[in-house]
């Protein structure tokens, strides 16, 4: 063969590495070890049917911001996540809900909170930033405007299962006595001390705890990053609280070299500004996006739990977690796909 | 080593044809919290109590955006916001949509050190409010003349006063006898390390005139408005949006700690570099007791001192720097 065509043909394959779609999904981290099987198969279907949701999208040419979009909407609507339909549930037993989503290409951003009647949360974090003047729109102002964009909107029953009412009730219970019999008791991660401390995330023994939250990362064949969280946050919260996932730079980032979705405990989140953190290692130190994961869930954490999922311009598709388990599912354009929860 | 503060007063399109009693006004509020932050620093109060002082003082004179002479929203109410965070232990708190607390910021410090989450908003942290018995009052305590007068000019002019980055020009757009042409100035804030090196930021808005109800801006996002660890502490003022994307208070702190960048050089790098012209400033200090104060925007009402006895208080950039 000629030179030329050698050169073209090498020049092709080194494309072909170093781009390529690829995306993560995400349904919380912390996971109680005692999950039931059927829980654990049932949740691993989910992450399995939105992966493939996005993977088609993107091979139909999707741009990032629209498959992120599509897929934390297909979260949100199913009920087995705590996000949308299946969110955990206020003190006051009512849905309340925030999502933030953001496009790497141009660092566009919305979020909004304090949502009780919009069906997909994600979408109207997206209107924001399409549609208004603004980045972030919460309480009565984002209700109003989900109307005046004309989103589908519902009561707020809609979002609340059966089961997270029962949640309710036992993470109300759970606050006013520290250990219960019926938290199974789990001597793995806590020094070795006798078998009464159960695992812990956000104040609730893990049985009770809901993982909070849902999110999705891509970057598309064009190397556009973008990222979406969602979640109804955190069970038996007072009305009024606001988490990580709504905030840009915390629970949510992209850029243009990659795009990042958090979740865990939001203080720590929040207080290690993480999901901008593994942007700004990658950025300023130079570091590539496995080793800026690893390193943001290993130094930048403190004593919090919390798990994250990321993907770069370069089609690469990264996840950590320093918490007992997260929910997760990855693929890349090259073949490569993974569902899981544990380490 | 040694202690340092800066203060801001909100950043934007200060003209410098600003009618000479309306500067004089601001300059002399400056130079006098200045002088509040400073005496608390030397009594050896903490950087967190001097910070939240400071801040209530801007927050209770009329004359800068946050608490008392807050910017309007689209309905003609006030939808006030804060947040404060410690260097050392890098405790964050911060609040939204407050209509009847006087002092935002200290409500903000509440939620972080009276609870064990980081943000609070609208219904929820009125009710924290009443809960932990903090001044609170009718709403048209916060509502002065000339933001009513904002607000209108804001309607008329049919927009958002979204955007700072008009080219910046030495003519005035809009000159009109009645106000100071200041209306797109952003937040109030303060920074302050000890003599150990010890560092807290905090910030305080009404947040944009004409702004829909609910919007929230850079000023509770920790990150973008507020940042503090124990290298710097970080206030930033200006366009919520930009900031927010941005993440402004974030990246002096990470430029400083990544890229070994020094307080001034990762300081004008964000102004500079990572947030459009017309959009941001911000006041620092690092853990070494230095201070910079660095702008975008045709001006930014800012006060510093350092424990060497530098001082100033400024409006448009400085000519050397």
């Amino acid at each position: 063969m000629t030179r030329k065509n050698r050169e073209e043909r090498e020049t092709k394959r080194e494309k072909k590495k170093k781009g390529g779609w690829a995306i993560a999904v995400h349904g919380g981290a912390g996971v109680d070890p005692n999950l039931p099987q059927q829980r654990q198969e049932e949740a691993k279907q989910l992450l399995t049917r939105c992966l493939n949701l996005g993977i088609s999208a993107l091979r139909s040419n999707l741009s990032a911001i629209d498959v992120v979009e599509l897929v934390v909407r297909e979260l949100e609507t199913d009920p087995l996540f705590n996000s949308g339909r299946g969110s955990a549930l206020t003190a006051k037993g009512t849905a309340e809900m925030e999502a933030s989503i953001m496009d790497g290409h141009g660092r566009r951003c919305g979020a909004v909170s304090g949502l009780t009647t919009v069906k997909n949360p994600v979408s109207l974090a997206r209107l924001v930033m399409d549609k208004s003047p603004h980045s972030y729109l919460a309480f009565s102002g984002a209700e109003e405007f989900a109307r005046q964009q004309g989103v589908e909107v519902v009561d707020n029953e809609y979002f609340i299962t059966e089961e997270n009412v029962g949640m309710l009730k036992l993470a109300k219970e759970a606050n006013a006595i520290v250990f219960d019999y019926r938290v199974p008791a789990v001597g793995l991660e806590t020094c070795g001390a006798v078998a009464e401390s159960p695992i812990m995330m956000n104040g609730l023994p893990i049985s009770v705890y809901a993982p909070e939250t849902v999110g999705c990362v891509v970057v598309d064949s064009q190397g556009r990053c973008a990222a979406a969280t969602s979640t109804g946050w955190l069970m038996n919260k007072m009305s009024g609280r606001i988490g990580d996932s709504p905030m840009i730079g915390a629970g949510t980032y992209a850029c243009n070299i990659c795009g990042v979705s958090c979740t865990g405990e939001g203080e720590a989140i929040i207080r290690g500004t993480l999901a901008r953190e593994v942007a700004a290692v990658m950025e300023y130190k130079g570091l590539g996006l496995q080793e800026a994961v690893d390193f943001v869930i290993k130094e930048r954490l403190d004593e919090g739990k919390a798990g994250l999922i990321a993907v770069s311009n370069k089609g690469e598709v990264a996840c950590g977690f320093n918490s007992t388990g997260m929910f997760r599912g990855s693929a890349s354009e090259d073949g490569f796909m993974e569902v899981g929860i544990w380490d | 080593m040694g202690w340092a503060i800066a203060l801001q007063g909100g950043a934007g399109d200060i003209p410098r044809t600003l009618p000479a009693e309306r500067r004089e006004t601001r300059e002399a509020a400056l130079r006098h919290f200045l002088a509040i932050g400073v005496d608390a620093l030397k009594a050896k109060k903490s950087p967190l109590d001097v910070v939240e002082l400071v801040v209530r003082e801007l927050e209770n004179n009329p004359h800068f955006n946050a608490g008392r002479g807050s910017v309007l929203t689209s309905e003609g109410t006030v939808e006030m916001e804060a947040s404060i965070m410690d260097g050392n232990t890098k405790r964050c708190g911060a609040v939204s949509g407050l209509t009847t607390v006087v002092n935002p910021i200290s409500l903000a410090r509440l939620v972080m050190e009276k609870t064990p989450h980081i943000y609070l908003a609208f219904d929820g942290a009125e009710k924290f409010a009443r809960e932990q018995g903090v001044e609170t009052v009718d709403s048209s305590h916060f509502i002065t003349p000339q933001n009513i007068e904002r607000l209108q000019q804001a309607i008329e002019a049919n927009a958002v006063q979204l955007d700072y980055t008009q080219p910046i020009q030495k003519d005035v757009k809009k000159e009109t006898p009645n106000t100071d042409s200041d209306s797109q100035i952003g937040t109030v804030g303060c920074v302050a390390v000890d003599n150990d090196g010890n560092l807290a930021a905090a910030t305080s808005t009404g947040g944009f005139v004409n702004k829909m109800v609910g919007r929230i801006g850079d000023t509770p996002i920790i990150g973008a408005g507020t940042y503090a660890n124990n290298l710097v502490a970080v206030s930033a003022t200006g366009k919520g949006e930009a900031i927010i994307r941005g993440t402004v208070a974030r990246d002096v702190a990470a430029l400083m700690e990544f890229k070994g960048l020094s307080l001034k050089e990762a300081a004008a790098y964000v102004v500079e570099e990572s947030v459009p012209r017309g959009n941001v400033g911000l006041v620092a200090v690092s853990a070494k007791g230095e201070v910079t104060m660095a702008l975008n925007t045709t001006g930014m009402y800012r006060a510093c001192a350092t424990e060497d006895g530098y001082s100033e208080i400024a409006i448009w950039p400085s000519v050397q720097n």
